[in-house]
């Protein structure tokens, strides 16, 4: 490229500075606001798969079990005869749902590199009795050191500390909602009923907010042993394996070997949540569909200037060549001033996308129990600015293309006789 | 004796909006620093031939010559770097790009062309300009000068490469008197002390008369 085409493209800029200018801000606004929506649509996703991951393990393994009611026993007795076995609303039998060898599994899970948590639970329904009040909800009898490491409770907890766990007989960390609903403060004594009939008291040492209401009122914390005991079952009986993943991006492929290997069923978090998914997948698609559209409008702003400029500067072009300068001279010329029309207009679009990214991450959010949002959600990543600066300079060099193609192609003579 | 210019027996159609032959046999040789006045009536093609002589118009059979180089059988940037090099052009309407000064107008087809640093070719164009009295507006933007001054930066421009040959198209055309006066003077100095080759397409016969030789065309044919 040769100084000569980039001065002339300079001096072709500044001689019409207001029309350089709304061009300009065209690419601007267009940037602005590509890094603006998806800066807080992603920020939206990142929230959601926040909350999804902190009731949802990156990986559950669980005995799914399900009664095949094709075969029945009838079958063997009357097998010896000719006859046609038929047993209308066969009940479903008593099954076990525990995960049999769950020490040699969890051992093995917790030798694969990829996973950073392996957390067994024990979970069952219950009746929360404190005085009058009685609450349907259910408990989970975890090892709170690994299920911490999931769920990173440690920072959710509101009053106490989640190690107490281990070391209070009996101890039960609360939800929040619940305790509120209870009215139980902290060292009160809780009874807790199974629908099988059992009763057992706990103590509050500690509520929780996940900041799902749908969570943070009807479950609580209890040791493991505390449910086995609860349940009449025996130490190693655990019905749940809860694993967390360094990249939780390899979960469906980390749950589909686990699913192969230890037979049990494996759900990744992205199957579990496929609803929520969807919902982030739709913002993704709507962001881009936005921003394109604020793209293209502004590259056909450009087009247009450049096609005007281009009709205005015919006798110049012709001129230029007459001079010596090739068509790829005045290609360049032309798709230059389209370049740094873009260029620019990128730069500053990045510098007010910021901008605006940053006045609504401080937009408070009105207040609400179930969600816990204090500001918008906003994200601020490199990598939106990088396609930002992208993508403007792209669709100005696109939209300046079919014009400076007509210039670099255009007869001087045709011009110069017709003057 | 071969000249620096040579075309042998030019033929040219137009196609549009019907064929008609506008260029017949044309030969015609120009000697190094000869300064040749083309001259005839309207549409007799002497601008047609002018154009065939600048290397933009390829669209023609016969033969041309410049400089000992066969114009035909060029690619287009090939003959842009002709051009370049070895040609200067002056028009009837000036075309000095408005946005640019005088001197960068002057500078802009010898920093195409790059042979020399710019600060040679800014000393070399300003003695130029100084050679046709416009060294003191050499800073003044182009679309601001009168007609006469933005013709003889043009011609300034047309030089600034040391072409072996300058066309113009009506140099005067668009000029009273006066300055049409000073522009011949430019021409006849630049064909004398310089040996400059000149060859001008020109109505104004006062213009015509001043130079070496006169071609007159007459459809399509030179008649003398």
């Amino acid at each position: 490229m040769s100084g000569v085409d980039l001065d002339i493209a300079k001096t072709h800029l500044l001689s019409r500075k207001k029309q350089t200018l709304i061009a300009i801000l065209g690419v601007t606004f267009g940037i602005a606001m590509f890094i603006l929506m998806i800066s807080f649509m992603e920020g939206v996703n990142q929230y959601i798969a926040d909350t999804m991951l902190a009731s949802t393990p990156d990986i559950h393994v669980y005995n799914d079990v399900t009664t095949d009611y094709s075969v029945s026993i009838a079958g063997d007795y009357f097998k010896t005869s000719n006859a046609v076995v038929l047993v209308h609303h066969p009940k479903p039998k008593e099954v076990t749902l525990n995960i049999r060898n769950a020490a040699g599994i969890r051992e093995d899970i917790a030798k694969d590199p990829l996973v950073t948590a392996v957390s067994p639970m024990l979970s069952t329904q219950v009746f929360y009795n404190y005085g009058p009040v009685q609450i349907n909800g259910y408990i989970d009898g975890v090892d709170i050191v690994q299920e911490s490491r999931l769920y990173d409770l440690g920072h959710k907890i509101r009053e106490g500390r989640a190690e107490d766990l281990l070391t209070t007989t009996n101890g039960i960390l609360m939800g929040s909602g619940l305790a509120k609903k209870l009215n139980a403060a902290m060292g009160d004594l809780v009874t807790l009923a199974t629908p099988g009939g059992s009763t057992m008291r706990f103590r509050l040492i500690g509520t929780f907010q996940i900041g799902i209401g749908a969570i943070d009122n009807v479950k609580s914390y209890v040791s493991l042993a505390s449910v086995q005991r609860l349940l009449n079952e025996d130490r190693s009986y655990i019905t749940d394996i809860g694993i967390k993943l360094k990249d939780n991006r390899y979960a469906p492929q980390e749950a589909a070997a686990m699913r192969r290997k230890y037979g049990y069923k494996a759900d990744d978090w992205q199957t579990t949540n496929a609803a929520a998914m969807a919902g982030s997948y739709i913002r993704d698609m709507l962001t881009y569909v936005v921003s394109l559209t604020l793209l293209v409008v502004a590259g056909f702003g450009i087009y247009n200037i450049m096609n005007m400029t281009i009709a205005g500067k015919m006798k110049d072009i012709a001129i230029l060549k007459a001079q010596g300068f090739e068509g790829n001279d005045i290609l360049q010329i032309f798709l230059l001033q389209s370049v740094i029309i873009g260029l620019i207009g990128a730069v500053t679009g990045m510098l007010l996308g910021y901008g605006l990214s940053y006045m609504l991450s401080r937009v408070p959010f009105p207040a609400n129990d179930e969600i816990s949002w204090k500001y918008f959600p906003v994200l601020f990543r490199p990598v939106y600015y990088v396609f930002g600066l992208v993508f403007g300079v792209l669709t100005t060099a696109l939209a300046g293309l079919p014009p400076s193609l007509k210039a670099a192609r255009m007869d001087p003579v045709a011009i110069l006789r017709n003057a | 004796m071969s000249g620096i210019l040579e075309t042998n027996h030019l033929q040219k159609f137009f196609y549009e909006p019907e064929p008609f032959q506008v260029l017949r046999d044309v030969t015609l040789c120009v000697q190094k620093g000869e300064f040749v006045a083309l001259v005839g009536k309207s549409g007799s093609g002497k601008s047609t031939l002018l154009y065939l002589l600048s290397t933009m118009d390829t669209d023609f059979q016969g033969s041309i010559v410049i400089d000992g180089k066969t114009v035909a059988g060029k690619s287009q940037n090939e003959l842009a770097r002709f051009r370049n090099e070895r040609l200067g052009f002056v028009f009837q309407f000036h075309y000095l790009l408005p946005e640019f000064t005088a001197l960068e107008n002057v500078l802009l087809p010898a920093r195409r062309l790059g042979r020399y640093p710019l600060a040679e070719i800014r000393a070399r164009a300003i003695e130029k300009l100084g050679q046709v009295g416009m060294e003191s507006f050499a800073d003044k933007l182009s679309g601001k000068l009168s007609g006469g001054q933005q013709q003889r930066v043009a011609i300034t421009r047309a030089l600034i490469n040391d072409p072996v040959l300058v066309l113009a198209d009506e140099p005067t055309g668009n000029l009273d008197s006066m300055n049409s006066k000073v522009v011949l003077d430019i021409f006849q100095e630049l064909s004398r002390r310089n040996g400059q080759t000149i060859v001008a397409v020109t109505h104004d016969l006062d213009f015509a008369r001043h130079a070496d030789r006169i071609v007159e065309i007459a459809d399509g044919r030179i008649v003398s």
